[in-house]
């Protein structure tokens, strides 16, 4: 498997570890940091900007689409723009001060959390991570109370403000049904310049170290995601310092870990508050014969 | 201990509307309209919120102050039943009836805000116990039962001997009586169950409603974000739960014409001193482990806001509890109470609202005109249902000197 991946990857070609595309289904609790979830390497130095994937994906969701042509137009770079209702992911520019003329362009979408702030804090639990890595939202548990927007640390779910019926939540599923009947991720399959490298996210990680390894000059020693809040599924190379590009600054621990270890404290086993409980009903207890003992 | 006249707790006798009164119901009639519109047209027709500001002033006031303000009926609660002193019993069932209005009303906020209302259910069925936003949920739910279970010896206590049911349900007067004095009796006796129950529920959910916002970690100002956010918003909502009783007693007996109980106040007030000290020894001593004092040597909306909140909403509010002339002065008190009334509200909106800083964000968020009518209908609203109430229930104590201390419907619950 690993031979094959680094012959994969030798070819340049989009796909690492095409063996574990069609994982069997598995009974049994679902291992969500299975070795084998998969993610993808952006590669922002590759990319051209010609949001070919925002058209793809926008197709595959069954979103409003424009026509293809009108993707060329690139005055849309002129402001930053994030995943929305409508577009679940979007190609922002960047002009590089260093290197006029030649800006970087980002892709912005779900990134996938291993250790998801929406899956920890969603009231209802309506958000799951899968062992194939996608992050996913449950249109059937959803209130719309919007803690996950809250939560999320790369602000990346969108809500249909202008509904007034079922109006949903709206992210990047990583293309889950596409993937779970053997296809790719719409935005990896339609790239021309092959800058989205799907595969397994151990995989991933070794290739992406690689490629900084073989190309420094090209590269600066940061995989973004690797590990941040924990690690992502998707995650990025770029030239130039990931803030100039607009990333979050974030740091290495899961996103939920310290609300939960609080509310995990508060509630353990429901102690503190059966504890609460009987201490109050003695000191009542006690105060209330005190009381009619005292004053008549 | 003045034993010159006994308290009782009675219908308050006086016509419902006046001017003032006309006022609420014209601008909780605007609020309706503007929720009408939400429902209709969904939340993006009346509110400024967005994918980078989420929340706005109706989960900062509707929710989470409103959580923090109808503290009074777990902190007189405590004191009145818990530590059995009777003398305060004069102040558990108004601060009782704040409550029960003030959470209802918070369930409600919670149920415009969200983008489903008809799922608000939801959160009884598909659980998350790592969610603090549940246990939220799940507290508030059960305590806003407690609460109308507090408030149904009131109901009995109007209605027993005196059920009078017009024309043909005349007959049922008798069984109905029956009824309510069975359930008064099953009542007492089981009260104390609720009462605990209420008191614990309260720390559970007030302390969560801090935890809700340590998730968002980068995403809030430095100044608030802390680990210990909830042991701050407990202590802040038992630190806000008697002058928020103070508060609404001199606002009730200036508006029903009652005279001040300013015996039972004072002490209130003196009480509240400690309670106000705890909570910004923890302020202050967090800001300092933190050493987030350096975020108050810029002058920007942040800052402003945090010293607004500590200083006017606690500090000056703990110094005036602390002297004895405002303890016993009627308007000093009042605006002591009021201050610190205040400051816990900014404190909530601080940290729901003027504290959240996202990555990308496009202009700040303003709250729209809906939003501000919304949240000011709901608090008109519950003045209204208040001042019914109080007319409708023997909620309020007044002097009864024809009544010995022991009659059988004396203060209770």
């Amino acid at each position: 498997m690993a031979e094959l991946n680094r012959r994969n990857f030798l070819k340049g070609a989009l796909v690492v570890g095409a063996g574990t595309l069609a994982a069997p289904v598995e009974a049994g609790p679902k291992n969500v940091l299975s070795p084998d979830r998969m993610g993808v390497l952006v590669d922002t130095t590759v990319c051209i900007g010609c949001r070919r994937c925002e058209w793809a994906c926008k197709t595959a969701h069954d979103l409003p689409t424009p026509p293809v042509e009108t993707y060329e137009d690139s005055s849309v770079f002129a402001k930053m723009r994030r995943p929305d209702v409508d577009a679940l992911t979007v190609v922002n520019r960047y002009d590089n001060p260093k290197e006029p003329g030649v800006p970087s362009s980002v892709k912005v979408q779900c990134m996938h959390c291993d250790h998801p702030a929406c899956v920890s804090v969603c009231i209802v639990g309506a958000f799951s991570k899968e062992e194939s890595g996608s992050v996913l939202w449950d249109t059937d548990k959803c209130i719309g109370c919007r803690y996950c927007m809250v939560a999320c640390p790369f602000q990346v779910p969108a809500f249909e403000y202008r509904k007034a019926f079922q109006p949903k939540i709206m992210k990047c599923d990583f293309c889950f049904k596409r993937r779970g009947a053997g296809g790719l991720p719409a935005c990896v399959e339609t790239c021309p310049e092959e800058a989205l490298t799907y595969g397994r996210r151990e995989d991933l990680v070794r290739v992406a170290r690689d490629r900084v390894k073989r190309a420094p000059q090209r590269y600066v020693d940061h995989v973004f995601g690797e590990y941040e809040v924990g690690g992502t599924s998707w995650m990025y190379l770029a030239g130039r310092d990931f803030y100039e590009l607009k990333f979050p600054k974030l740091g290495k621990n899961p996103a939920p870990g310290i609300s939960e270890s609080i509310q995990h404290g508060i509630f353990a086993y429901f102690v503190p508050p059966v504890a609460l409980y009987g201490l109050l009903g003695v000191l009542m207890w006690i105060s209330k014969n005190h009381q009619e003992g005292g004053d008549e | 201990m003045s034993m010159d006249h006994y308290m009782r707790p009675q219908q308050i006798r006086r016509p419902f509307l006046t001017p003032g009164v006309v006022v609420l119901i014209l601008l909780a009639v605007n609020g309706l309209a503007f929720l009408a519109a939400r429902l209709f047209f969904g939340i993006g027709a009346v509110a400024n919120l967005s994918n980078q500001y989420p929340w706005g002033i109706w989960i900062g006031i509707d929710v989470a102050g409103g959580v923090a303000l109808a503290a009074g009926g777990f902190t007189t609660a405590a004191l009145g039943h818990v530590m059995h002193r009777e003398e305060y019993h004069a102040v558990v069932r108004p601060a009782l009836l704040t409550a029960m209005l003030g959470y209802t009303f918070v369930a409600i906020g919670v149920m415009i805000d969200i983008g489903r209302w008809y799922y608000i259910w939801h959160p009884l069925v598909f659980w998350n116990g790592s969610s603090a936003l549940f246990e939220v949920g799940i507290c508030v739910t059960i305590y806003l039962n407690v609460l109308y279970i507090e408030f149904l010896p009131v109901v009995t206590e109007r209605f027993i001997g005196r059920v009078d049911l017009p024309g043909v349900l005349a007959r049922l007067n008798g069984v109905l009586d029956t009824l309510l004095r069975a359930l008064d009796r099953g009542l007492s006796q089981t009260m104390f169950i609720f009462i605990i129950a209420g008191v614990v529920l309260s720390t559970l959910h007030q302390s969560s409603l801090g935890t809700l916002m340590v998730i968002a970690g980068p995403k809030m100002h430095p100044l608030w974000q802390t680990p210990i956010l909830p042991l701050l918003f407990l202590l802040s909502a038992i630190a806000v739960g008697f002058p928020m009783v103070i508060f609404e007693s001199i606002l009730a007996s200036r508006s029903l014409g009652l005279k001040l109980e300013m015996n039972i106040l004072s002490k209130l007030g003196a009480m509240t001193a400690p309670l106000l000290g705890i909570y910004l020894a923890f302020k202050i001593g967090d800001m300092f482990v933190r050493e987030t004092f350096v975020y108050l040597t810029v002058l920007n909306a942040a800052s402003v806001m945090f010293m607004v909140e500590v200083l006017l909403g606690v500090v000056i509010p703990l110094r005036m509890f602390l002297s004895r002339e405002v303890l016993r002065s009627p308007p000093l008190l009042f605006t002591a109470a009021s201050l610190t009334v205040f400051g816990v509200l900014i404190n909530r909106v601080n940290n729901f609202v003027v504290a959240y800083t996202p990555p990308y964000s496009f202009g700040a968020y303003r709250p729209s005109l809906g939003e501000i009518s919304v949240t000011v209908g709901f608090v008109c609203l519950l003045v209204l249902l208040y001042r019914a109430c109080v007319m409708i229930f023997p909620v309020i104590s007044l002097p009864d000197k024809a009544l010995s201390p022991r009659s059988r419907y004396t203060v209770r619950g």
